[in-house]
C-alpha cells in the first residue's frame, strides 16, 4: 500500500477476473452453411469489423476457438456433424445461433431440417433475422460478452455445477 | 379468364423461330419410330411451351440418340422427373438444348412403380448426378449404373421425398455423421 | 397426406437429439495398409463438411499419391432444404421468399426468374418501368456475385486485401438493394406481375454513381491481380475443363464461355428488353482457372455498361401489371371496402390459381442456366416445381476437372467454378 493509503491492487473474485479475460478474448469458429454465412463474412470484414469487439481471430478448427458461431441451415444430415464439432471445441466454449433457419428452422419446416440447433447443441444467444444483418450479430456478441460476465452461460454454469459436486456441497 | 384455359401462346418467341423447325423434326420422328412414339404434344394447341415427346420405354435411348445426332439437341439441360400419381406413375422429364439454334425439346417417358430403366450416362456423362437425384427423391432404379446412392438425403434414409405420398415433415434423425465409403475410391 | 400422418412422423422424433450425442467418430479417415502406404503413398484425405476452403457444407474424398489428386468424389446435400417440396405446398405468392435462398449471393436473379416462369404460365404482360428495374436488378445481382466469387477465389489463394477491395464494392450495392425492398441479401423483391415498391426517386442516379466507382474499383482489382506473377503461377493451366468436356456435363455460364462455348441465355434467347440494349459477351478458348476467373472480370465490365443504359432509358409508370389475380389490393382498398377486404383474405388464404400446362423458364443467373419447370394442374400451387440449378451441374465437373491436379489446387478449381450450396442442394 502507498502511503498516501491508494491501492495500487483491487480485491475480486477470481471467477470475475478470469471471466473477463475470457469475454474480450473470443475466437470464433464460423460454422457457416447458407445465407447466413456470406452475411458473417460482411461482420468480419471491413465494414463492420468484428474485431473491435474482442473476437478478432476466426479459427477454423473446434480445437482452438471457443465460440461457435452457427451461421445458416443445419439439416438432419448436419446436425450429427455440428454435435461433433461442438463436443471437439474445448470447455468453456459458447454458441450463437445466428438466423431464423439455425434458431427454429425458419420458414423451411421440412423434411430434411433440423427445427433449430437446440436440439442438437445447447445455444448461448439467438439472433434473429433471414439473414440478420451485421449489427445484429454484433448485438449479440455484446449481449454474450455480458452474459460471460455474469458467468450466465451454458458451459459456465455447467463449470459451476461440475465444481459444486466434486467439492460434496 | 378462367382457370382452365390453356397456357397462352406467349411463346411468341420460341414458336415464330422454331415452330417449322419443330413440325418438321417431330415428323421425321414420327416416320422413323412409329409406334414408340406414344404422343406428340406442340405448342400453340396443347398446354405447353415446347413440344413433349412421348416415348415408350425401349425407344427412350434411340430417341434421345437420334435427337443427339441427327438433330442437334445434343446439350442435356435437365433431366428428373415427377410424380403423376395416377396408373403410369412417373414420368421421367428430359430437356434437351441444341447449342447451334437454341432450340429446345422435352422428351417424357412414362414408367410405373417399381419399374426400372436403363441409364443415360452412355449418351451423357452428366446424367450422372441427375439420376442418383431422382433415385433418391422418386426411388426410381436405373440399370447399369455404375455409382447407384442416395445424393441429397443421408444414405440412412427411408422413402423418397418428392413422392407425392411422402409427407412434408416426415423427419428422419440420425445420431451419427452419414458413413463414408472407401471402396469408392479403390 | 392427412394431418394424422404428420404428427405421427413428428412424435417419432427424439427432440432431444443431443441425449444421445456422444462424441462420434472422427471423420477423417487415413487409411494405412500396413505397408501399402510406404510404398506408392497413397493416403485417403477427407475434406469437409466444415471446411474453410470448401466454401459451404460440401465434403470431397479424395485418394492421394503424393500431392497428386488420383481418384475423388464429391458428396453434398449438408444444406438440403427441401425446396422442390415446398414449391408443392405452398402457393405462387409464398414461393418467392424461397427463391432468394438459391443462389444467395444474387437473389434477385432468382425473384425475376421465377416470377418470369410464372407470369409466362398466366399470360401476365409486365409494365415497361418494372422491366427495367429488373434488368438494372438482375444485371446488379450479377456483378456483386462475381465480385464475391472472384474474391473468395482470391483469397483461398493467398490474396486476402483482393477480396476486401471488391467486398467494400458490393456493401454498396447492398445499400442500393436496401433502398429498393428493405434487405440486403434475401429480397424477395418481385411479385408475380411485377415489383414490391417502385424504386425511390433519384434511385438511378444513385445507380449510376455507384456503376462508376465499382468501374474504377474493377479496374484497381484487374491491376492488383490480373498479371500477378504468383496469381498466373496458381491460375494458368490449372484444372482445365475444355469444350466437350463442358458439353458432356452440362456446363453453362461464365464456366462454360471460358472453355469457349458461345451460350448466353440474355443474348441467345432474349426475355425482358435484353434485345434493345448492346452488350458483349466474353468467351475465352482454354477453360482453365484462370479463363474463369477472367470471364467473370469482363463480364462484370459488361453489365455495370448495361446498368449505365438501363438507368437511361428507365421511365416514370406503374410497377405492378394491373391484373386482378395476381396483384395484392392496395391497403387503402382494403381497409375501407367489403371487396377489397375478402380479395386480400381470398388472396393470401388460399392463393391465385395457375392455368393448367407446363413450361420450363430460363434465365442466364450469375452462374448459368437457372431453369424454373413448373407443372400446373390449375392449383393454387404448382404440381411439380424443378429448379435447374447450375451449380448442380457444375459441381459434378469437378470430379474430372480435379484428377491428376494437385491437392492444393482442388481449392482453386472449387473457388472458380462458383458453387453455392443453396442452390446446389435445394
Amino acid at each position: 500500500m502507498a502511503k498516501d493509503g491508494s491501492a495500487d491492487f483491487f480485491t475480486t473474485k477470481l471467477d470475475t477476473m478470469v471471466n473477463w479475460a475470457r469475454k474480450n478474448s473470443l475466437f470464433p469458429l464460423p460454422f457457416g452453411t447458407s445465407c447466413c454465412g456470406i452475411e458473417l463474412m460482411s461482420t468480419l470484414a471491413a465494414g463492420y469489423d468484428m474485431a473491435r469487439f474482442g473476437a478478432e481471430v476466426v479459427r477454423f478448427s473446434p480445437r482452438q476457438s471457443d465460440l461457435l458461431i452457427c451461421a445458416g441451415i443445419v439439416n438432419l444430415k448436419m446436425a450429427p456433424v455440428l454435435r461433433n464439432i461442438y463436443d471437439h471445441m474445448a470447455d468453456p466454449k459458447w454458441v450463437i445461433s445466428m438466423g431464423a433457419c439455425a434458431s427454429s428452422g425458419g420458414i423451411f419446416n421440412v423434411y430434411s431440417v433440423t427445427q433449430g440447433i437446440d436440439t442438437v447443441i445447447p445455444v448461448d444467444v439467438y439472433v434473429p433475422g433471414c439473414p440478420p444483418g451485421p449489427e445484429g450479430l454484433i448485438n449479440a456478441l455484446l449481449r454474450l460478452e455480458e452474459m460471460i460476465s455474469r458467468g450466465d452461460t451454458h458451459s459456465l454454469k455447467r463449470e459451476r455445477q461440475i465444481r459444486e459436486v466434486s467439492h460434496g456441497r | 379468364m378462367d382457370v382452365n384455359t390453356p397456357v397462352p401462346t406467349i411463346y411468341g418467341y420460341f414458336l415464330e423461330k422454331f415452330g417449322a423447325l419443330w413440325d418438321q423434326q417431330t415428323e421425321e420422328l414420327k416416320a422413323d419410330f412409329g409406334e414408340k412414339i406414344e404422343a406428340i404434344l406442340k405448342p400453340g394447341t396443347d398446354k405447353t411451351d415446347l413440344p413433349i415427346i412421348f416415348v415408350s420405354k425401349n425407344g427412350f435411348h434411340n430417341l434421345l440418340t437420334v435427337l443427339k445426332e441427327k438433330h442437334g439437341y445434343s446439350f442435356l439441360t435437365d433431366y428428373t422427373a415427377s410424380d403423376e400419381e395416377t396408373a403410369p406413375r412417373f414420368h421421367l422429364i428430359v430437356h434437351l438444348m441444341n447449342p447451334e439454334n437454341k432450340a429446345r425439346i422435352r422428351v417424357k417417358v412414362k414408367l410405373n412403380e417399381n419399374e426400372t430403366i436403363a441409364t443415360l450416362i452412355p449418351i451423357w456423362p452428366g446424367a450422372n448426378w441427375a439420376e442418383r437425384e431422382i433415385f433418391d427423391m422418386f426411388g426410381i432404379q436405373f440399370e447399369g449404373h455404375p455409382d447407384l446412392r442416395r445424393i441429397l438425403m443421408d444414405i440412412r434414409w427411408e422413402g423418397h421425398p418428392l413422392r407425392k405420398d411422402y409427407p412434408l415433415r416426415g423427419y428422419q434423425v440420425f445420431i451419427t455423421p452419414e458413413p463414408l465409403d472407401p471402396e469408392l475410391l479403390k | 397426406m392427412s394431418d394424422s400422418e404428420n404428427k405421427k412422423f413428428i412424435n417419432d422424433v427424439p427432440l432431444d437429439i443431443a441425449r444421445f450425442g456422444l462424441p462420434g467418430q472422427y471423420n477423417i479417415s487415413v487409411k494405412q495398409d500396413s505397408d501399402d502406404i510406404f510404398e506408392d503413398s497413397k493416403v485417403f484425405v477427407n475434406i469437409g463438411p466444415t471446411h474453410p476452403a470448401m466454401h459451404g457444407a460440401f465434403r470431397c474424398m479424395a485418394k492421394l499419391n503424393g500431392e497428386i489428386i488420383e481418384k475423388s468424389y464429391c458428396e453434398f446435400g449438408y444444406t438440403h432444404r427441401g425446396k422442390e417440396k415446398l414449391g408443392e405446398n405452398r402457393t405462387y405468392h409464398q414461393y418467392v421468399v424461397y427463391t432468394d435462398r438459391l443462389n444467395y449471393c444474387s437473389s434477385l436473379i432468382n425473384n425475376v426468374t421465377y416470377a418470369m416462369a410464372v407470369e409466362r404460365m398466366m399470360g401476365i404482360e409486365v409494365p415497361e418501368r418494372a422491366i427495367w428495374i429488373r434488368m438494372m436488378c438482375a444485371e446488379i445481382a450479377r456483378v456483386i456475385d462475381h465480385l464475391i466469387c472472384v474474391g473468395i477465389n482470391a483469397v483461398d489463394l493467398g490474396a486476402f486485401s483482393y477480396f476486401l477491395y471488391g467486398y467494400h464494392q458490393r456493401e454498396k450495392a447492398y445499400t442500393l438493394i436496401e433502398k429498393l425492398c428493405g434487405a440486403r441479401l434475401t429480397t424477395s423483391y418481385t411479385r408475380i406481375g411485377g415489383l414490391m415498391a417502385d424504386a425511390p426517386d433519384g434511385w438511378e442516379k444513385e445507380v449510376k454513381e455507384w456503376v462508376k466507382e465499382t468501374e474504377a474499383v474493377i479496374e484497381e482489382m484487374d491491376q492488383l491481380l490480373t498479371e500477378n506473377r504468383i496469381w498466373l503461377k496458381r491460375t494458368k493451366d490449372v484444372a482445365i475443363f475444355n469444350k466437350e468436356q463442358c458439353l458432356k456435363y452440362s456446363f453453362t455460364g461464365p464456366n462454360a464461355r471460358a472453355a469457349g462455348i458461345d451460350i448466353d441465355l440474355r443474348r441467345d434467347q432474349p426475355c425482358m428488353f435484353y434485345d434493345k440494349i448492346d452488350f458483349d459477351i466474353p468467351v475465352a478458348q482454354v477453360g482453365d482457372v484462370f479463363d474463369r476467373y477472367f470471364v467473370r472480370m469482363e463480364e462484370m465490365k459488361q453489365s455495370l455498361k448495361m446498368i449505365t443504359q438501363c438507368a437511361d432509358r428507365i421511365k416514370k409508370g406503374p410497377v405492378w401489371a394491373d391484373d386482378k389475380r395476381t396483384r395484392i389490393p392496395d391497403k387503402d382498398v382494403v381497409y375501407n371496402t367489403m371487396e377489397g377486404l375478402i380479395h386480400h383474405f381470398k388472396f393470401f388464404m388460399t392463393g391465385f390459381k395457375v392455368p393448367p400446362g407446363e413450361a420450363y423458364t430460363s434465365f442466364e443467373a450469375a452462374n448459368g442456366e437457372l431453369g424454373f419447370y413448373i407443372i400446373s394442374k390449375g392449383d393454387s400451387s404448382a404440381h411439380r416445381m424443378r429448379i435447374r440449378s447450375p451449380s448442380f451441374w457444375h459441381y459434378q465437373g469437378l470430379d474430372p476437372m480435379i484428377q491428376g491436379e494437385f491437392i492444393a489446387d482442388l481449392v482453386a478449381a472449387l473457388g472458380s467454378i462458383n458453387v453455392i450450396a443453396g442452390e446446389l442442394d435445394r
